[in-house]
């Protein structure tokens, strides 16, 4: 803190209340409380819309002892108190106002239900005790995490994560393992009844105990000590990890067909935000270009397939129709190369820019190209804002053919695992050392010798290479292309999950795929508001965790202060088959 | 000289000054056609004119939001399209209410003062906000963070008040006095809503460069922009004179907000996404930093995009040129930041190498 | 007369109205260790930003073995065989100490995108190489063991010793540090000074340097080029300049000349 003389601990109580107040406000009126209170996270006990105030409450009151770290535990536990208490006066002041000044009519969520779940169902005075309470005695409990001992507190919050997780797709989870003979039973027992009502109570007992356990067992092993694997030597560690390739194709042959189709769609949605997010890590978390206009690649990946391989291009009316019908396998090569070529094309003029103008420069140009698409101007070529309908699919021989999402996903996984291997290799290789040189400090890369304007072009190829390829994957997957489909919006998509993941972080990206495209899919109550929670995620990780959830080794420490040398740990257990890390 | 120039350009170079000339080529072909096809009178001309004026009088009163922040903070705020938003979108209330209450068309003069103070207190109170919550905290990170913070923060603020107020797009009502158009010499029309913003424009800019030169926190203010620390030697606060450019900027955006919408009427969450662009651009134009500049850019760019897209490709056989209006925004930028780096009237910043 | 391995002939560089560096003529001797000295703002910095193409001078001309460095961009003379240390220190402070060194090697290294994904046999081979070369480096400066700590992390000396390291990855035939001493205790810059020499005794590198503290400048450099508001006031040996009047005013200020060279005569009696 870069204050002068120590704030007294109300004041900074009742100032972070104000702020966790504000918060609580703001999830109630835009209507997340009212909305989510429709699943469940542990039946008839939790609720989506409580676990967020819930949250609310227990950060704030966490954030409240941290801030006051240097006092005196009981002016800790009472400033934390306070600060729940902050809010629950303000939330009852939005009880008590909602009718008589009639909010409904200018905050279209401040309905009677809200009111219901914010009062827990009581009116007056009991509904302000109560109120009350429930804020101070959950920001109490956030205020008494920073005491708890590092061992219990890992376990404890990864613990309430998984229940929290586990509670949310509870439907899904009971979906994907009925097929499972004698699942049925346990699921049963472990899930409530009926869809959307998250975890019985066994079944919260179970999840929290197995995690709690696994996270402690897994805190005791020293770190740098070597995991099952390096203890082999050479040829069996070989064959053990052939062994692992093999199940894990194998299980990835099966689990289309375990997952259904709506759950294939989503895992191919995933992955082709998996296939963008890896391009775009190049630019932006490799060589530190801040890219904004990503979407453009992937609009021109999708539209290089659609014209080629659809039959009816343009509009009938006198103008030209045409469409070559195309096979989808050429036309995707075609589409990759036409990418290649427009991140050269798009990357020549930003070569001297420096990181602001980069980014609104480069977000011009995907809006550009939107704009182009869909403008009567190109309509005869390409479409217009009626898009391009029947884009080819792609066939081998007459004999499998990539229509249903149970197909598609096995392209969409080749795409990715090539993707990924590809950067992978180029990570630890000269050309990621020459980028991540660029990244640090042009100037100086540029005294290294290395040569600005075609590392810069490479990086942007690379990554657009990929945004095309998925983009042709896009069209040929839903078989038609809209020039509403390639907003900025997809750009921040991108952003947002290779930064939650960790810029720069190969494993990143597909947490960050998971969290930002896979949840979203799953949790329909999200979609409403997701954009709304990216921005809210973008600002929240710059603020505390800027490296990201699972962030390249040595970004960890990059933002935030080290505290002299230490010696590079790999993760417990995270190595891939074959990932080394850098140097020794 | 011309040697030297010669000895230094490389490949790119010569791609993109290929790129630049053929697209001025393009835009004197195209005008010179749709001039010579006489399909537009000078009074469509006045008009586009005027519009463009009108338009580019909003801009410029954002973009000066850009170019303060930028120049204290050396930052994008890329959420100062939300600021502006939001002035917008709240006077839409009030300006409802009065209106319902009659109170509008009794009191026009005060119910618009009304408007515009409740316009700028809102702005001004998210971008306090924003600074607090979102950027003060990590002015010390490196340049990426507080930019994507910064697009977060937008997307968030957009989101938030279309979930709260719902996403169906508002109007604003008729302002009597406003209604109507005074006509000049002989065909020549400009609407009344037309002047008050043009004029309410400049007068605020006036304002503000009285401000920035002759005030001790605009003083202030061009210190810090010079240079942070040695500022705070002198023994200004610079934190506080950082929150106050935040609250100039604002309160331009919020009026900026109720001039626009004033005049077009139809305000939604995402009015501020695209004219905040533009008005970037403008501020990059007239040189980032830059107080005149980002005047004269957002107006120019005003006339640009309003004037532009007719003269530019009507001639050349476009369907639907004003479709395009935001290319051709966007061409200019880069064309801009390409040739011409510190904008036309050069930018206020130091750029060393080592 | 040993032939100038670089030789500048009135260098000139403007910012705005400033002139930085004024019609500057500087030869460097092959193999010699060469100081240029001068008060704060005298234009030293940026005449190593000439040197390398951080900068492009107005007008004269810098030759290097031949080749006109003020029309190159940095990488150009870098290959050219030139490398360089920074007075404020700009290392790639979240790569490891070892990737800074790997980077520095970039000049003499091929592999391109293509062998790196396939992993052809030759660029397996080249890393290796290079990862070898970068260890060996790690140890002449001192560093042995640090390697893969970030480069933020380390400390002040160490972050300068690989700086060198760095620059010396690229093979240079000339050694261009800005202030390698800046911020050292006694100890630190005696070791500094020593090492200094060794490179130029060992490798054959060429040195030059801008130093500010006298005691360097006169322990290792066989010349010294003294640079006031851009301009050189003067030149020779180390003994030489020390009782320089003119290089006495540039840095103590107008008249002070006479009682400084009476004190120093005082104190050698």
């Amino acid at each position: 803190m870069d204050q002068g003389k120590p704030r007294h601990w109300l004041a900074v109580a009742l100032q972070l209340g104000a702020t966790g107040g504000l918060a609580a406000l703001l999830i109630c009126l835009v209507g997340m409380v009212e909305e989510f209170s429709k699943r469940y996270i542990i039946v008839d006990l939790l609720e989506m819309g409580q676990a967020m105030l819930l949250l609310i409450l227990i950060a704030t009151g966490y954030m409240t002892a941290r801030r006051l770290a240097d006092r005196p535990p009981r002016e800790q536990l009472l400033a934390s108190a306070v600060s729940g208490l902050v809010p629950a006066v303000m939330l009852f002041a939005l009880v008590l106002l909602i009718e008589p000044l009639n909010m409904r009519s200018v905050f279209l969520n401040a309905s009677p239900g809200l009111v219901d779940i914010l009062t827990f169902g009581q009116t007056g005075g009991a509904a302000l005790v109560l109120m009350a309470a429930a804020g101070t005695i959950q920001a109490l409990a956030g205020g008494v995490v920073p005491h708890l001992s590092p061992r219990t507190r890992a376990p404890l919050v990864q613990a309430i994560a998984w229940v929290g997780l586990t509670g949310l797709l509870a439907d899904i989870l009971r979906v994907t393992f009925t097929n499972i003979p004698g699942a049925i039973f346990v699921l049963g027992w472990m899930f409530g009844r009926g869809s959307g009502k998250g975890l019985s109570i066994p079944g919260v007992v179970v999840v929290f105990g197995l995690v709690a356990y696994a996270t402690y067992r897994r805190q005791k092993r020293p770190a740098g000590a070597p995991g099952l694997r390096s203890r082999l030597d050479g040829r069996k560690a070989r064959l053990v990890n052939i062994g692992l390739w093999a199940a894990a194709a194998v299980i990835l042959y099966l689990l289309p067909k375990l997952l259904g189709p709506y759950l294939s769609e989503v895992t191919n949605s995933v992955g082709l935000f998996v296939l963008m997010g890896l391009g775009l890590n190049i630019v932006v978390g490799f060589a530190g270009l801040l890219d904004l206009g990503y979407v453009a690649f992937y609009a021109i990946g999708a539209y290089v397939v659609a014209v080629l391989t659809s039959t009816a291009v343009g509009s009938e009316a006198g103008q030209i129709v045409w469409g070559p019908g195309m096979s989808f396998w050429l036309a995707l090569i075609i589409a990759v190369l036409i990418s290649v070529l427009a991140g050269i094309i798009l990357g020549v003029p930003v070569l001297n820019m420096r990181g602001d103008y980069l980014a609104i420069v480069t977000l011009g140009f995907g809006e550009i190209i939107r704009i182009l698409a869909g403008s009567d101007f190109l309509k005869p070529y390409i479409g217009g804002s009626q898009g391009i309908v029947q884009v080819g699919v792609g066939r081998i021989g007459g004999l499998v053919t990539f229509d249903k999402p149970q197909t598609v996903f096995y392209v969409v996984v080749a795409a990715c695992a090539a993707a990924g291997f590809i950067s992978w290799r180029l990570r630890d290789s000269r050309m990621g050392r020459t980028w991540k040189a660029l990244r640090e400090d042009e100037d100086v890369a540029q005294a290294m010798g290395i040569h600005l304007v075609s590392t810069k072009l490479l990086a942007f190829a690379t990554g657009a290479a990929f945004a095309g390829l998925s983009g042709a994957l896009f069209a040929s997957k839903i078989g038609s292309v809209y020039p509403h489909s390639f907003k900025l919006l997809v750009s921040i998509n991108v952003l947002s999950l290779i930064i939650v993941g960790g810029m720069g972080s190969l494993p990143g990206v597909f947490i960050g795929a998971l969290a930002l495209v896979g949840l979203p899919e799953l949790l329909r109550e999200f979609s409403e508001y997701r954009l709304l929670m990216y921005g809210a995620l973008l600002i929240v990780m710059m603020l505390t965790r800027p490296e990201g959830l699972r962030p390249e080794a040595t970004r960890r420490r990059e933002l935030h202060e080290s505290t002299g040398p230490e010696a590079e740990a790999p993760p417990a257990g995270m190595a891939a088959p074959g990932e080394a890390s850098a140097g020794d | 000289m011309l040697r030297r120039f010669l000895e230094r350009a490389t490949l790119t170079d010569v791609f993109m000054w290929f790129v630049g000339g053929s697209i001025v080529t393009l835009v004197v072909v195209g005008s010179y056609l749709t001039l010579r096809q006489g399909v537009y009178t000078t009074r469509h001309w006045f008009d586009f004119l005027v519009f463009g004026l009108a338009q580019g009088s909003v801009y410029a009163l954002i973009a000066l939001g850009y170019t303060l922040v930028y120049g204290i903070l050396r930052m994008i705020n890329f959420a100062h399209s939300e600021v502006f938003m939001s002035g917008a979108y709240i006077g839409f209330f009030v300006i409802t209410a009065m209106n319902k209450s009659g109170f509008l068309d009794d009191n026009p003069l005060v119910s618009l003062s009304a408007l515009f103070l409740v316009a700028m207190v809102t702005s001004v109170v998210i971008a306090v906000l924003l600074e607090r919550i979102a950027y003060r905290p990590l002015r010390k990170s490196p340049r990426l963070v507080p930019l994507i913070t910064a697009i977060g923060a937008s997307f968030f603020l957009q989101e938030a008040f279309r979930t709260m107020f719902g996403s169906a797009s508002k109007g604003y009502p008729d302002v009597d006095a406003l209604q109507g158009s005074w006509t000049l010499t002989g065909e020549f029309i400009i609407q009344k809503i037309q002047v008050l913003v043009i004029v309410a424009g400049a007068l605020m800019m006036f304002l503000l460069y009285l401000f920035v030169m002759r005030t001790k926190t605009g003083k202030a203010m061009r210190a810090v922009s010079e240079d942070k620390d040695v500022a705070a030697l002198m023994g200004i606060d610079v934190d506080a004179i950082i929150v106050r450019t935040f609250v100039i900027g604002a309160a331009l955006a919020g009026a900026a907000g109720v001039l626009y919408s004033l005049m077009f009427r139809q305000i939604n969450a995402y009015i501020g996404f695209i004219p905040g662009i533009k008005a970037f651009t403008a501020a990059v134009l007239g040189g980032i930093g830059n107080i005149p500049g980002a005047m004269l850019g957002g107006l120019f760019l005003g006339i640009f995009e309003s004037v532009g897209p007719i003269l530019f490709l009507d001639g050349l056989g476009v369907a639907a040129p004003y479709q395009l209006k935001d290319v051709i925004a966007f061409t200019m930028l880069v064309l801009v930041l390409i040739f011409r780096p510190t904008g036309i009237l050069g930018e206020r910043l130091a750029t060393t190498k080592a | 007369m040993t032939t100038s391995v670089l030789s500048a002939r009135k260098v000139t560089k403007r910012f705005g109205g400033l002139v930085a560096v004024d019609q500057l003529d500087l030869e460097i001797a092959d193999n010699a260790i060469h100081a240029v000295i001068g008060p704060n703002g005298s234009g030293k910095t940026t005449l190593f930003n000439c040197i390398t193409g951080f900068y492009r001078p107005e007008g004269g001309e810098i030759l290097f073995r031949g080749h006109h460095l003020e029309r190159f961009a940095s990488d150009r003379i870098t290959r050219l065989g030139i490398a360089r240390t920074y007075q404020n220190i700009r290392l790639f402070s979240n790569l490891t100490a070892l990737e800074n060194i790997l980077i520095g090697e970039h000049s003499h290294l091929k592999a391109g995108m293509f062998s790196a994904v396939f992993r052809l046999p030759a660029t397996v081979k080249e890393e290796e190489l290079a990862l070898v070369e970068a260890r060996r480096l790690l140890g002449y400066v001192g560093l042995s063991g640090k390697g893969d700590l970030l480069a933020k992390n380390l400390a002040y000396g160490d972050m300068r010793r690989l700086e060198i390291g760095r620059a010396l990855a690229s093979r240079p035939a000339m050694l261009l540090l800005d202030e390698p001493t800046a911020g050292m205790n006694p100890q630190e810059t005696r070791e500094m000074t020593a090492f200094i020499r060794r490179l130029r005794d060992d490798l054959g590198i060429t040195i030059l340097l801008i130093e500010h503290q006298m005691r360097v400048v006169m322990g290792i450099s066989e010349k010294v080029t003294v640079l006031d508001y851009g301009q050189k006031i003067a030149e020779g040996t180390p003994s030489e300049i020390q009782n320089n009047p003119m290089v006495i005013e540039a840095y103590l200020g107008k008249g002070s000349a006479s009682a400084v060279l009476r004190e120093a005569a005082a104190s050698a009696r």
